[in-house]
């Protein structure tokens, strides 16, 4: 579509917001499937504002301690730990 | 790869009691349903070694009610197609339709089920997801009304409108697993006091007699000739039994399959937040700092469907197009929800085909996902407007399985329960 508002940066641009690595053949398929299925969500223009009575509500316990996982648990899956902590990259 | 259809992606014993409406019989659970020591995968190579730690409250209740674990079952990565087919475990091949797709995303619960693998399984059911396999199985499945069933060791896909239900060989069975799951949970806040005390088991009783019947003509127009037969041929049956027929039309639903899709994808785009090879997942070597590294473990985690729902649900929530598509989606899910409502004033219980397609042929869906979206038209309705739906067998068309969709109102599963008995063949 020539008019699409979706071209390879926008695509790059996002997938760097969400923190996930594309492959230049991705990015070509990406972009093009994306310019398709946004056209297709072009059509919500369509739907007017619709008043919608919230069934929800707040549900609350009380602050009380439970038993939660060992710290062991919490680690075990975890592919690096450190004395106890989980170990991740360096921030900066 | 396992068994024969390749349904699951590990095979367990887990014995549960002794006693309890289960016992003595076997059951699958999909594999994104956490399991104590028991590796669940989601179908995601980011998830290939978890075991997680404890077991979803779904799991602590049907162990309770007698039945064993056999196994966990295949999928689509993190719940996110309609074929079985982006599972990075292998395809799942249909044993009612040798050669064609199982549907999904539960399709290894599905096939497991109609394959005499399992007697019983558990799903869930964000768009279709238990639905779908079992229409394309040829099995009975359930969507609860929202809140029936707790979500507490579920790995999360999108939390507003997904729910867990069982699928089974007959109405009665997928009942009877609804009973056990079915009830409020303090360890997740959007359950409800709906199912508590339930018996839908004894609603599968066939009586049909006085129940009007919407037909949804809305969710025929895009069906296939032959799928829609055999609906009609089933609705014949029913009405054959004392039901009565009427036609429904909704005009909210032409726009129900974008909604639901950019609801789901940047709810996604959030839960999938937190795959970040720190807690759990890869080990992948990265010079990089934080933001790399994250970058680089989601990029060899993640396949290439999830990746595109990821990347389309952070669009959809960004600056700027927030109020373009998340608001306008939110919309169209409240007016649904408010066709559903109004319809529900004159008729017990609404119907469609539950797919409007037969199973497709392995291998020639993933090409255009926007083609495989709009195959969810008939089911995404009920989830945007949190209501219970039941698939039930239609017969065939040339030996693929046709499955009939029965929507109630909100807590009505005894009544599509009854419903769907009666039209069981």
């Amino acid at each position: 579509m020539s008019d699409s508002p979706v071209d390879p940066e926008n695509v790059r641009h996002v997938a760097g917001l969400a923190r996930v690595n594309l492959d230049d053949a991705e990015l070509e398929e990406f972009t093009e499937q994306f310019a398709d299925i946004l056209a297709y969500f072009e059509a919500l223009d369509d739907v007017p504002e619709v008043e919608a009575t919230s069934e929800l509500v707040n549900v609350m316990r009380s602050d009380e301690v439970h038993d939660g996982l060992s710290q062991q648990e919490a680690l075990r899956n975890a592919p690096e730990t450190e004395d106890g902590f989980f170990k991740g990259p360096s921030v900066s | 790869m396992s068994s024969e259809h390749n349904s699951f992606i590990t095979e367990a014993s887990v014995d549960g009691s002794d006693d309890g409406p289960l016992a003595g019989k076997t059951i699958a659970i999909k594999d994104n349903i956490s399991t104590e020591g028991v590796r669940t995968t989601c179908g995601s190579a980011m998830l290939a070694d978890y075991v997680p730690p404890y077991n979803a409250t779904v799991v602590d209740r049907v162990l309770a009610a007698g039945a064993r674990v056999v196994g966990k079952a295949n999928m689509d990565e993190f719940g996110m197609g309609g074929t079985t087919e982006t599972s990075a475990f292998g395809v799942v091949e249909n044993p009612a339709a040798p050669g064609h797709v199982p549907g999904g995303s539960s399709g290894g619960s599905a096939a497991a089920v109609a394959a005499g693998e399992a007697d019983l399984a558990l799903g869930t059911d964000t768009g279709g997801s238990v639905r779908n396999p079992a229409a394309f199985c040829g099995v009975v499945g359930i969507k609860p009304t929202y809140g029936l069933v707790s979500r507490y060791g579920i790995v999360a896909y999108a939390n507003s409108l997904e729910q867990v239900g069982p699928l089974a060989n007959s109405v009665e069975e997928a009942a009877l697993l609804l009973d056990v799951v079915a009830g409020s949970d303090p360890h997740d806040a959007t359950t409800n006091d709906g199912g508590d005390d339930s018996n839908y088991a004894d609603a599968a009783d066939g009586n049909v007699e006085g129940l009007t019947i919407g037909v949804i003509t809305d969710l025929l127009e895009g069906a296939d000739e032959e799928v829609v037969d055999a609906f009609q041929c089933s609705l014949d049956d029913l009405e054959a039994q004392g039901a009565e027929l009427t036609e429904v039309s909704l005009d909210s639903l032409e726009h129900a399959v974008q909604a639901y899709y950019v609801i789901a994808m940047s709810e996604a785009s959030s839960n999938l937040a937190r795959f970040d090879g720190v807690r759990y997942g890869p080990d992948v070597e990265s010079d990089g700092n934080w933001n790399d590294s994250f970058a680089a473990v989601r990029e060899e985690g993640f396949g290439p469907e999830v990746k595109r729902r990821i990347l389309l649900g952070t669009y959809a929530l960004s600056a700027g197009y927030h109020d373009k598509y998340y608001k306008k989606a939110q919309n169209a899910r409240a007016w649904v929800k408010q066709d559903f409502d109004e319809a529900f004033e004159s008729v017990d219980v609404l119907a469609s085909p539950t797919m409007p397609v037969t199973p497709p042929v392995l291998g020639e869906s993933l090409d255009d996902p926007l083609q495989l979206y709009l195959m969810d038209a008939n089911t995404v309705p009920v989830n945007l407007a949190n209501l219970p739906a039941i698939s039930v067998p239609a017969g065939d068309v040339d030996g693929l399985p046709v499955g009939l969709q029965l929507i109630g109102p909100k807590f009505g599963e005894e009544t599509i329960i009854r419903a769907a008995s009666a039209a069981e063949q």
